[in-house]
């Protein structure tokens, strides 16, 4: 209760306590929702799972701060409700379909790209299809004739005819473009697609997936393979989150129990623990972790223990020996000695906890620090090879220059992320370094 | 990375601090001779600690065999220059002259102990490492063309040092001197906004960098991206000394950020802890100004633990130096690290450790020199005060 009555007295401990819950909130929403598998799957499955999405599109909220709207991606299928399909028998073999994508166009720029996915049912005689396309002032535009194989995908920006036919402009300019105005600007309005298909067998099919990519997708945009970023975003949560707190308990907990076994035990104990700790000191950590991170593994839980190893022996070991050192001797432990205590009991049940206090406001700063060393890690390219991360997402950005592609959204996320959770746990930890440190109170 | 973020612990020092001018001045005297006892002993215990240092960082590096197979790679490669040279040896029938090439093979692995069991080779390893032979790179060049490693280290390591001490030293005097003024002005609101602000020292260098960056040099386009010149750097050395200064100015502020509202924040607070000391309100009741109470009665007592702390932080920084020079683009050694890593290039990641290793052993060792220059308290074999 009193404790409850400090914090309220810094707005800062409030703040880093709420953003914390939130974040734990985030982790415990996006494993229930996102599993494991599906994040993997959507992370790391290929050209197949992310194929309707855009291209380092913005988030979708980035057309709240321009005038200038960016288009969102466009799908309309023929095998639902979202496009019409008609098909007319012309003799009992020959058969034509009419499929049509309509849609509206009420943005600014023009899209990204305009693809359609074929897919045909036929034993020999491959469908043909003609494709023509339907502008809001009435002209039309001849797309191509070709024939179909089972599966096509057919790009129109990848089309050199088209683009010919369209006297060299950029493809989506071509289609999208008010042929009246001096500059190209999208013209807004109902624009159709119409493919018409000619099959020649008697249980010949033929549907089609209309996809317009657009500049912006979903919450948080994508990046260049596609991806959509709230998978990294999401999942990048809890394993920040579980790495942070692992890292920071295992080494802090063992750092103290180490502490108090050369306390306790003395002399050359003491002694070598003391060295140790001296050659921990110049001991190149990072260069270390990355060694390990190329030449053996970049499995996450192996840095994670990897990195507990290499902190047990941090400078916090004279702290805390300072303080044994002092309570040694203290009354107590003697009377613990006196009924027969052994030298374990002693350490880890009267010795260590004596640091607690000390020990919790070190433990909560050190978190960021170790969510910070992941990222660090990550932006190396020594990130887990499987999971999504901030740091990958990070890194995934500057390696594919979206500082100088002004694509900032892909930098900021992930580094917004980090920055609140670094920023809440270091707040909340000097919160309680200053309630537990009584010199520090009121300054 | 995972050193103590925290602000000072007013620990154990506390109790001794007050030094008594008296004192002070019996050991004063004997400084030079004092410190020059400290600092060989100090040369000695860091010695070892070096070794023992680089000699885990071998032993982690040739967990799987690596310093091995860089070892055999170099032979191959020796013996297949001796074989380019050799005509003689050209025109042998295939069947003998792969004996020849295997028997010389045989003969160098010997010369370099690779058949000794692996505590003997270690041991070889290390006294290689610690006089920096550090084998030749697999394939990374130095600006000159050579493939030693120890000169395409040594070659990146004046403009990590350039950076570091600049970033550093301008780092500890600015702290310095905010955290003293502050402590004067307690409770104000530029105060209060420090310490406000002293959490975000949570962050590491690069990850401002990536902030300067996005904000200097992307959207205003007034800083450069990254780099230590332009790409045809001015031929005047005023311009190129200006040049480089235009180049330097994110990445030095970018490492100040990291760590500054943390030192003033931690200074200030242990400024005013000391200022409180009887000692202090003594020399205040004397009449002494205020600059004299803070320099002789404030700072000199806290200055050892200030180098302290600030040891801690400067080791933090050394090793995040690798990714604050990838993300400028700045070609030092931390850069060198990175494409060693991207290339696969095991010599050149091993010899970079081992030199990670001596930079923060003459870290620690010119701290703690300097250390005992501002504690009269320091004896030789003094310990559980070192930094």
């Amino acid at each position: 209760m009193k404790t409850l009555r400090e914090i309220l007295r810094y707005p800062s401990a409030v703040a880093g306590l709420a953003i914390i819950a939130a974040l734990v909130g985030l982790s415990i929403y996006t494993v229930l929702t996102l599993p494991y598998s599906e994040a993997i799957r959507l992370w790391r499955g290929g050209e197949e799972t992310w194929h309707e999405n855009p291209k380092n599109a913005q988030p979708a909220w980035a057309n709240w701060f321009t005038k200038n709207k960016l288009p969102e991606t466009i799908i309309l299928n023929s095998q639902d409700s979202s496009a019409t399909k008609n098909v007319k028998a012309v003799s009992a073999a020959l058969a034509d379909v009419t499929i049509s994508f309509a849609f509206d166009y009420s943005y600014d720029a023009f899209p990204q790209e305009l693809a359609i996915y074929f897919t045909a049912v036929y034993s020999e005689q491959q469908p043909l299809v003609s494709l023509s396309w339907l502008t809001p002032d009435g002209r039309e535009i001849r797309i191509g004739d070709f024939s179909i194989k089972q599966a096509e995908t057919y790009r129109a920006s990848q089309d050199s005819r088209l683009t010919r036919r369209l006297k060299g402009q950029p493809t989506m300019q071509g289609l999208f473009a008010d042929p009246a105005a001096d500059t190209p600007v999208a013209l807004k309005g109902r624009y159709e697609l119409r493919i018409v298909g000619s099959l020649f067998e008697k249980d010949a099919d033929l549907d089609a997936k209309f996809v317009l990519h657009g500049q912006v997708h979903g919450l948080a945009g994508t990046d260049h393979r596609r991806r959509d970023l709230t998978v990294a975003l999401l999942w990048g949560t809890p394993i920040a989150l579980a790495f942070g707190l692992l890292a920071a308990f295992g080494s802090t907990i063992t750092t103290m129990v180490i502490a108090a076994i050369g306390v306790w035990f003395g002399r050359w104990v003491d002694g070598i623990i003391q060295r140790i700790t001296e050659v921990h000191l110049i001991l190149p950590v990072l260069p270390i972790l990355i060694m390990i991170g190329t030449f053996y593994s970049r499995s996450i839980w192996l840095i994670l223990g990897v990195v507990i190893i290499l902190n047990i022996f941090g400078a916090q070991i004279k702290t805390y020996r300072a303080v044994f050192l002092q309570v040694k001797d203290a009354p107590y432990i003697e009377a613990a000695r006196a009924y027969g205590a052994g030298n374990w009991r002693i350490i880890l049940l009267y010795l260590a906890p004596r640091v607690v206090p000390m020990l919790v406001p070190q433990l909560v700063v050190l978190i960021p620090s170790f969510v910070f060393l992941e990222a660090s890690l990550a932006v190396l390219g020594l990130g887990d090879p499987v999971l999504p991360t901030w740091g990958k997402a990070i890194n995934d950005a500057y390696t594919n220059g979206a500082l100088f592609q002004k694509q900032y959204y892909w930098v900021l996320e992930p580094s917004v992320l980090l920055v609140l959770t670094g920023l809440a746990f270091a707040m909340v930890g000097f919160f309680l370094d200053r309630i537990s440190n009584p010199r520090l109170r009121g300054l | 990375m995972a050193e103590a973020t925290l602000p000072l612990e007013p620990g154990a020092d506390a109790a001794e601090m007050p030094i008594r001018g008296r004192l002070r001045h019996r050991i004063a005297g004997s400084t030079f001779s004092r410190v020059a006892k400290y600092a060989i002993a100090k040369v000695v215990v860091l010695f070892v600690t070096v070794v023992v240092g680089v000699y885990l960082t071998i032993l982690i590096a040739n967990m799987g065999g690596y310093v091995d197979n860089i070892r055999r790679g170099q032979i191959q490669e020796e013996v297949a220059q001796v074989i380019m040279n050799n005509r003689e040896l050209q025109q042998m029938p295939l069947a003998e002259r792969n004996q020849r090439i295997q028997a010389m093979v045989q003969i160098r692995e010997r010369q370099l102990g690779l058949d000794k069991p692996f505590f003997v080779r270690s041991l070889r390893f290390l006294s290689d490492a610690l006089t920096l032979s550090l084998g030749r790179a697999e394939n990374m060049t130095s600006d000159t063309g050579s493939k030693q490693v120890r000169l395409i280290i040594l070659e990146r390591l004046p403009s990590t040092l350039l950076l570091f001490a600049t970033a550093n030293l301008l780092n500890f005097f600015l702290s310095i001197f905010a955290a003293l003024s502050l402590s004067r002005r307690y409770g104000s609101p530029i105060d209060r906004l420090v310490i406000a602000l002293a959490p975000t020292s949570a962050a590491p260098a690069w990850f401002y960098g990536l902030f300067l960056i996005l904000l200097f040099a992307s959207v205003l386009g007034i800083l450069p991206f990254g780099g230590m010149v332009d790409p045809l750097p001015p031929a005047s050395p005023l311009a190129y000394a200006l040049n480089l200064l235009k180049h330097m100015i994110l990445p030095v502020a970018a490492i100040t950020l990291s760590a500054f509202f943390l030192n003033v924040y931690g200074w200030r607070t242990f400024f005013l802890i000391y200022s409180s000391e009887d000692y202090v309100e003594m020399a205040k009741a004397q009449g002494l100004n205020s600059r004299t109470i803070e320099r002789r009665y404030i700072l000199r007592p806290t200055l050892p633990t200030i180098i302290t702390n600030f040891a801690l932080t400067l080791i933090t920084l050394w090793t995040g130096a690798i990714i604050l020079e990838t993300i400028f683009n700045w070609p030092g050694l931390g850069r060198l690290f990175f494409r060693a890593i991207g290339s696969y290039d095991t010599p050149v990641i091993v010899g970079s450790t081992v030199i990670y290793a001596y930079l923060l052993a003459i870290t620690v060792f010119l701290l703690d020199f300097i250390y005992a220059l501002v504690d009269p308290r320091v004896k030789v074999g003094d310990e559980g005060r070192k930094a």
